[in-house]
């Protein structure tokens, strides 16, 4: 109900503010409804939406095991960390246009620099949070692990990894908005399809009603990903928490 | 089999690299069946020792010769459960073999068959101490380590807690160690007793009691810690205190 209201409140300014502005620059909603009712009956909506949302899918999986796994080795043996920190500073530091530039001019304009790109971007924010993680483990338990003798695999499942999913539900969370951000700028820059592709089209023909269309079908999107996968699962890994804050 | 224990030193560098003894010499053995019962001083190092008996600290001199093949069961000074799962599943995962009838049993006499399904952090310290015993338990171990495991209890729990481990213990032929200061847990619970010193520790008096655990009432404990307290300001022998 809430959520409505707030919503309803959003579509009201906008609404006054296209008035205020002008419709040129901030066209009025049922313009951006009907630009993007158009793009739906072409099927061009949800053609750019779904490559970009394989794009994400793509790229985040793949960050996000690499990440944790890189994260957790240097959390957990010196010597990784040792070696790993100098690598981890620089691509934290990395704007993402290097990366994405680059990738593009050594693997050619191709789906898989994208992905690579992308996954790159998000990687070091995974290793960091995860390498936080690592080091948090409580030793008690690992010495009760020993001491029962369980086998390793299941005390990896039922003492270290409970252990480490508040850090991996983080590492997703601020992941995913991180790839959200980035993954149309890689479409932008190489992508003949994609949210991203469009809305610089849209620039280019300074077609405000498309580009805002995008936009926000771009942003309910992650709206429903975001209340529909990742709140659910953050709640699930914490329901032992007596209270969850 | 019997456990032989024969520790030479044991120290650590603190972050300052200074040199810290935490334990001197310690020699004695426990046969199967035997309840060893180390009483001393808060920080004399009786933790430290029972991580090198448990085999989590390789790091010292001496020689430690665990029963062959044995299972270990330990009760951490802390309950040290997984917050995540429930009673039921900490117990199961140490003890993947457990059968119902015995899981059962063993709630039954801890008194925990209504919290099967409880999480850890719903249970009070006592609950969760008495989970962390039905953990040691429910692996049927060769050889026990208790690390006080009546600590920082109100005395009328400690003292049922007690009589369930005597239980527990007298159900099973294995070799069990128990550290505690209280004398009182130390003369209800022991067959040997051994006295420790301050840091760095040695064993000062290793003393017998060969009363039957089920025979020592009020009297004959007041009793046996009188000879004990004799012993410690006096002579040095390794006669029969009961």
């Amino acid at each position: 109900m809430l959520r409505l209201v707030s919503f309803a409140l959003f579509i009201a300014t906008w609404w006054i503010g296209s008035l205020l502005i002008g419709d040129a620059k901030l066209p009025a909603p049922p313009a951006v409804l009907a630009a993007m009712v158009t793009e739906a009956k072409s099927g061009a909506l949800f053609l750019n939406l779904g490559a970009t949302l394989a794009r994400v899918a793509l790229a985040f999986v793949l960050a996000m095991a690499l990440g944790s796994a890189i994260g957790y080795l240097m959390g957990r043996v010196r010597l990784a960390n040792r070696l790993g920190d100098p690598w981890l500073i620089l691509l934290l530091n990395l704007p993402a246009l290097v990366v994405i530039v680059l990738a593009y001019i050594w693997a050619g304009l191709t789906e898989v620099a994208a992905i690579a790109a992308i996954a790159i971007n998000k990687l070091p924010t995974a290793v960091v949070t995860l390498r936080e993680g690592a080091r948090a483990l409580d030793p008690a338990l690992d010495e009760m692990a020993t001491v029962f003798a369980i086998p390793r695999g299941r005390a990896f499942r039922h003492v270290v990894l409970p252990q480490l999913a508040p850090y991996i539900a983080a590492a997703a969370r601020s992941g995913l908005s991180l790839v959200w951000k980035i993954v149309l700028v890689a479409e932008l820059l190489g992508r003949p399809n994609g949210v991203g592709f469009e809305i610089g089209v849209a620039f280019q023909l300074f077609d405000i009603p498309l580009l805002l269309a995008y936009s926000l079908s771009f942003a309910a999107v992650v709206l429903v990903i975001e209340t529909a996968l990742v709140q659910p699962f953050e709640l699930r890994v914490s329901r032992w928490r007596p209270r969850a804050a | 089999m019997q456990l032989e224990v024969d520790i030479t030193g044991k120290h650590f560098e603190n972050a300052a690299g200074e040199r810290h003894d935490v334990l001197a010499h310690i020699k004695f053995s426990l046969h199967a069946g035997e309840v060893g019962v180390f009483v001393g001083p808060s920080g004399c190092g009786k933790s430290t020792m029972l991580k090198i008996l448990a085999g989590l600290d390789r790091d010292y001199q001496g020689r430690v010769s665990h029963p062959a093949a044995g299972r270990l069961g330990m009760v951490f000074q802390e309950p040290r459960l997984l917050p995540w799962r429930s009673v039921e599943d900490n117990v199961r995962l140490a003890a993947p073999d457990v059968d119902e009838a015995r899981l059962a049993e063993l709630f039954a006499v801890l008194e925990l068959s209504a919290h099967r399904s409880h999480f850890p952090g719903e249970l009070s310290l006592g609950l969760a101490r008495r989970v962390a015993l039905a953990r040691a338990f429910a692996i049927e171990p060769d050889f026990l380590i208790l690390d006080e495991p009546l600590a920082s209890l109100d005395d009328a729990l400690a003292a049922r807690l007690r009589e369930e481990i005597a239980t527990l213990v007298g159900g099973r032929t294995m070799i069990t160690l128990l550290v505690t200061h209280n004398l009182d847990d130390a003369v209800r619970l022991g067959d040997r007793l051994f006295l420790m010193s301050a840091r760095p520790a040695r064993i000062v008096a290793e003393l017998p009691i060969s009363m039957p655990r089920s025979a020592r009432g009020v009297a004959e404990i007041t009793a046996i810690k009188a000879a004990i307290l004799r012993r410690t300001n006096g002579e040095r022998s390794e006669q029969d205190v009961s």
